[in-house]
């Protein structure tokens, strides 16, 4: 379980986050949503140590953030940013391959080696893998970075909008297949998302954010209501259901 | 497949002997067991300068890479980032304020003030708007021009313009005899140390967020490829001049070729360098012989064009 | 008072200042001994720098125009570095021999026609079709610039390897040593050439919104492109012969009259670009030369301080 006691943020004296405070789920995929500007991403990235804690307290598995090494962080959780350009003209099987440093830093193993293997059949990459980062398309580009996550063979993954760059049938199976990495092999998966039906569709957990607040968290069909994420979008939305899930509906 | 090192290797060996021959005085290899006077000349003059060819090529070259990693754009180098400047500016101090101290203390002075001067330049570069990769390197060469300019305005006040223009003009390894080019040996180690570190750079290359999700630690890794960078840079300018574009040219061909698999790709950018260099010096030393043409002026001309080159190619062969 | 257009009172104060910094040139501690031989070299050395002054002006300003950018300068993109290196040429085409026995001033009108043809087949290609990268266009400029100079100390050096201190020195700027032989065809040629574009003024209003919006207003695009870059190539020839190349003068000109005229029309800029350039040069080697005793320096400092201003344009984003 992640848990985050009083954490405010300011970034040059504009508050991001105010006073947050709830767990994530260990064993669940948690789906933190909200409009732009809500500090999802300000949240997401604070747990991941990418930005120093400025009060309050983050624990995961019960270690602390701020007194636990961060190598020793790297083989509990990993962790997929936004914006990953690469100016480096690396292969995609050794781009996954970083994903194995922080267990071998620098000597890897024949079981190293069979990791990445492993993360590059389980992203579709096999036929890629001495392909050029810049000679594949900016989906498959994405797919190694995440397989270079999955490699990292934590028990937390956060991933922040890991649909970037993803055709509709690519972000399906991407979903689809971290529902299954959750379900499968009790990974604890969080993502920042944007369409709120990849939430709806395979989320076990939703967290609401916005304004730098948690306006809503709980199961899917209980966060996802339609006075709730009217009031989340400030737009007014219909909920329907689909195939036993939540469906969103804001066409017009 | 090709294997690039094997190759890179038997031409720098090449160029290595041709090096050994090539000179005012007609000196014959095979001779050199039987002939003192060759034998002198060989281990006095054409070995030592050879010698620092090669370190210089293979440093210069690792600093580039090391460069290129911690700034994470490929049109850098050492000598377009207010590197070799500031060295020179550290040295022409200490040639004002200190005029006897001893070579080592020149040396690290010189160091101190590289570090300083990449420091500088790295704060600078994180200022400028992020998309703009053509403008960090325009940042760095106008950056030299500004810490040129003091250097030589300083040079002016002191007399000492003709001095500062053997380490920012072309330089040259002409003068390189025995017991002036040993130092070129600590440039060779830093960049060693930097290969020993090459897992560590790559994953800086990925940028600060993708290290600290792998749990390391971005600002030692950062200040270790400066503190190459700068070792390499101030004992070059010391040595032999500013020798422009190695750094710059030589990881770009060989990322174009090999990738940057740094743990596999440094030996060869090091070869790489040192055989550049070294072809650059014999083309100096033979276009008008017996006189010469400092090494620092043919890889002028032979680096930029490399580099514009590079800059209108484009790397995706095909999508 | 009121009638009086602000950008008119602009030039007046300028015309004004530079008239006053003249006279203080000119007249300031003249000794009674040999009066008229000092009067004759303070006035050939202000009128060199008032020269230099206008045409890096006119021609940076113009040269922006081109490029629809405010930080490309000719002297950033390598032109004055060309034109030794097309100075060193002709000496290895001509012959050395041919070449010193040429009067100075066919030798020049010549140097001008060939850098302008150079001029218009190098930029006219790079920066015509509008340059979409602008940021590789700089980077392309700045290397072509080291490639020239490199090209140059290597002829020089295949020339006659003694005399490499010679070609090195002519590669170092100073307002110290203008060419007196060369002046009156210099003067001559950057009246013509400022007056011309002076004249092209409204046009070049237009050229300067960039191609996709000037083609459409039905401005002839690449006559004026062509047109211009000539111009420019015979102003940078003419400062460069007088005093070498000076690479972030016309930076800071340029910056400086766009923030003072308020204006973007080329009637006004061009004019008050030459005269705060000429002020420039005029008190810059006033104060180095008879206060500071460093008459050798100004160049110096002016690229330190030009590169400073060129970072400070980056750091502000003010590429585009």
């Amino acid at each position: 379980m992640i848990q985050i006691r009083n954490v405010d943020f300011q970034i040059h004296g504009n508050p991001i986050l105010h006073d947050i405070s709830t767990s994530i789920p260990k064993g669940q995929l948690t789906a933190l949503i909200g409009p732009n500007g809500a500090g999802k991403s300000t949240l997401l990235k604070l747990i991941a140590r990418l930005e120093k804690l400025q009060s309050g307290s983050v624990r995961i598995d019960g270690l602390d953030l701020s007194a636990t090494p961060t190598e020793k962080l790297a083989l509990v959780m990993a962790v997929l940013s936004q914006h990953t350009h690469v100016s480096s003209r690396l292969r995609l099987c050794e781009l996954v391959g970083f994903g194995r440093w922080p267990h071998h830093h620098g000597r890897p193993s024949a079981h190293d080696r069979a990791e990445i293997t492993r993360a590059l059949e389980l992203f579709d990459l096999t036929a890629l893998a001495d392909r050029f980062l810049d000679e594949v398309s900016g989906g498959q580009a994405q797919r190694a970075f995440l397989a270079m996550t999955f490699a990292q063979a934590t028990d937390w993954l956060l991933l922040d909008e890991p649909l970037n760059n993803l055709d509709m049938a690519h972000a399906r199976a991407l979903m689809r297949h971290l529902a299954g990495l959750v379900r499968d092999q009790g990974k604890s998966i969080t993502v920042v998302v944007h369409e709120i039906n990849y939430a709806a569709a395979w989320a076990d957990h939703v967290i609401a954010m916005k304004d730098g607040r948690i306006l809503a968290e709980g199961p899917p069909a209980d966060v996802l209501t339609e006075p709730l994420l009217s009031r989340l979008y400030d737009v007014p939305v219909a909920v329907g259901t689909h195939q036993g899930r939540p469906l969103i509906l804001h066409h017009v | 497949m090709i294997r690039p090192l094997p190759v890179m290797l038997a031409i720098l060996l090449s160029l290595f002997v041709t090096s050994l021959t090539i000179g005012a005085a007609q000196v014959s290899l095979r001779a050199a067991g039987s002939d003192a006077w060759a034998a002198l000349v060989l281990m006095e003059s054409r070995l030592p300068r050879t010698l620092a060819v090669v370190l210089t090529g293979a440093a210069l070259a690792v600093a580039g890479t090391v460069m290129q990693q911690i700034v994470r754009n490929k049109f850098v180098g050492p000598d377009t980032t207010g590197t070799s400047e500031s060295a020179g500016l550290g040295l022409l101090l200490m040639t004002i304020l200190a005029p006897d101290s001893p070579v080592w203390v020149r040396m690290l002075v010189a160091s101190l003030t590289a570090l300083a001067g990449s420091a500088a330049f790295i704060l600078l570069i994180r200022r400028l708007p992020a998309r703009e990769v053509m403008l960090v390197p325009v940042a760095g060469i106008i950056l030299s021009g500004v810490i040129g300019a003091v250097v030589t305005f300083i040079a002016w006040r002191y007399d000492l313009v003709q001095y500062v223009g053997t380490w920012l003009a072309a330089g040259g390894s002409s003068g390189i005899i025995a017991g002036r080019y040993e130092t070129l040996w600590v440039a060779g180690a830093a960049a060693i140390a930097a290969w020993f570190a090459a897992d560590r750079f790559a994953i800086l290359g990925l940028g600060d967020n993708v290290a600290k999700g792998l749990g390391l630690d971005p600002a030692p890794v950062m200040r270790l490829g400066l503190m190459v960078v700068s070792v390499v840079s101030a004992l070059v300018v010391v040595t032999v001049g500013m020798i422009p574009f190695v750094g710059l040219v030589v990881p770009n061909i060989v990322s174009r070729i090999m990738g940057d698999d740094l743990r596999r790709s440094i030996p060869v950018v090091a070869t790489a360098g040192a055989a550049l260099v070294s072809a650059c010096d014999i083309i100096g030393r033979l276009v008008i012989y017996p006189y010469e043409v400092p090494v620092g002026l043919i890889m002028g001309i032979v680096g930029s064009v490399i580099f514009l080159i590079l800059l209108y190619r484009p790397t995706r062969p095909s999508t | 008072m009121s009638q009086i257009a602000p950008t008119t009172r602009l030039i007046a104060l300028l015309a004004l200042l530079l008239a006053v910094v003249s006279a203080l040139w000119v007249w300031q501690g003249l000794p009674d001994n040999g009066r008229a031989f000092i009067l004759n070299l303070r006035l050939t050395k202000l009128v060199g720098l008032i020269t230099v002054g206008a045409a890096v002006a006119v021609s940076t300003v113009l040269f922006q125009t081109v490029a629809a950018n405010r930080v490309l300068t000719p002297s950033i993109m390598g032109f004055d570095a060309l034109y030794m290196l097309m100075q060193t040429v002709l000496v290895i085409v001509l012959g050395t021999t041919a070449y010193v026995t040429l009067p100075a001033s066919g030798k020049f009108l010549t140097e001008v026609g060939v850098l302008c043809a150079l001029a218009i087949l190098l930029f006219g290609t790079l920066l015509g079709k509008g340059a979409r990268d602008i940021g590789r266009t700089i980077l392309t400029g700045v290397i072509l610039g080291i490639l020239f100079r490199s090209a140059d100390s290597f002829l020089g050096q295949l020339l006659d390897p003694d005399t490499f201190a010679t070609v090195q020195s002519t590669q170092i700027a100073s307002f110290n040593t203008i060419d007196a032989d060369l002046l009156p065809w210099a003067v001559g040629i950057s009246l013509a050439a400022i007056a011309l574009a002076i004249r092209l003024g409204p046009q070049l209003d237009v050229l300067a919104l960039g191609r996709n919006t000037a083609v459409p207003l039905g401005l002839r695009h690449s006559a004026l492109v062509i047109g211009a870059l000539a111009l420019v190539g015979v102003l940078v020839s003419v400062s460069t012969a007088l005093v070498g190349p000076v690479t972030f003068f016309g930076l800071i000109v340029a910056g400086l009259t766009h923030g003072l005229a308020g204006t973007a029309r080329h009637r006004i800029l061009l004019p008050v670009a030459a005269l705060i350039a000429a002020t420039i040069l005029v008190a810059g080697q006033f104060l180095f030369e008879r206060a500071l005793g460093l008459g050798g320096t100004l160049a110096v400092v002016i690229e330190f301080a030009g590169g400073l201003f060129f970072i400070h344009l980056l750091l502000k984003g003010r590429v585009r």
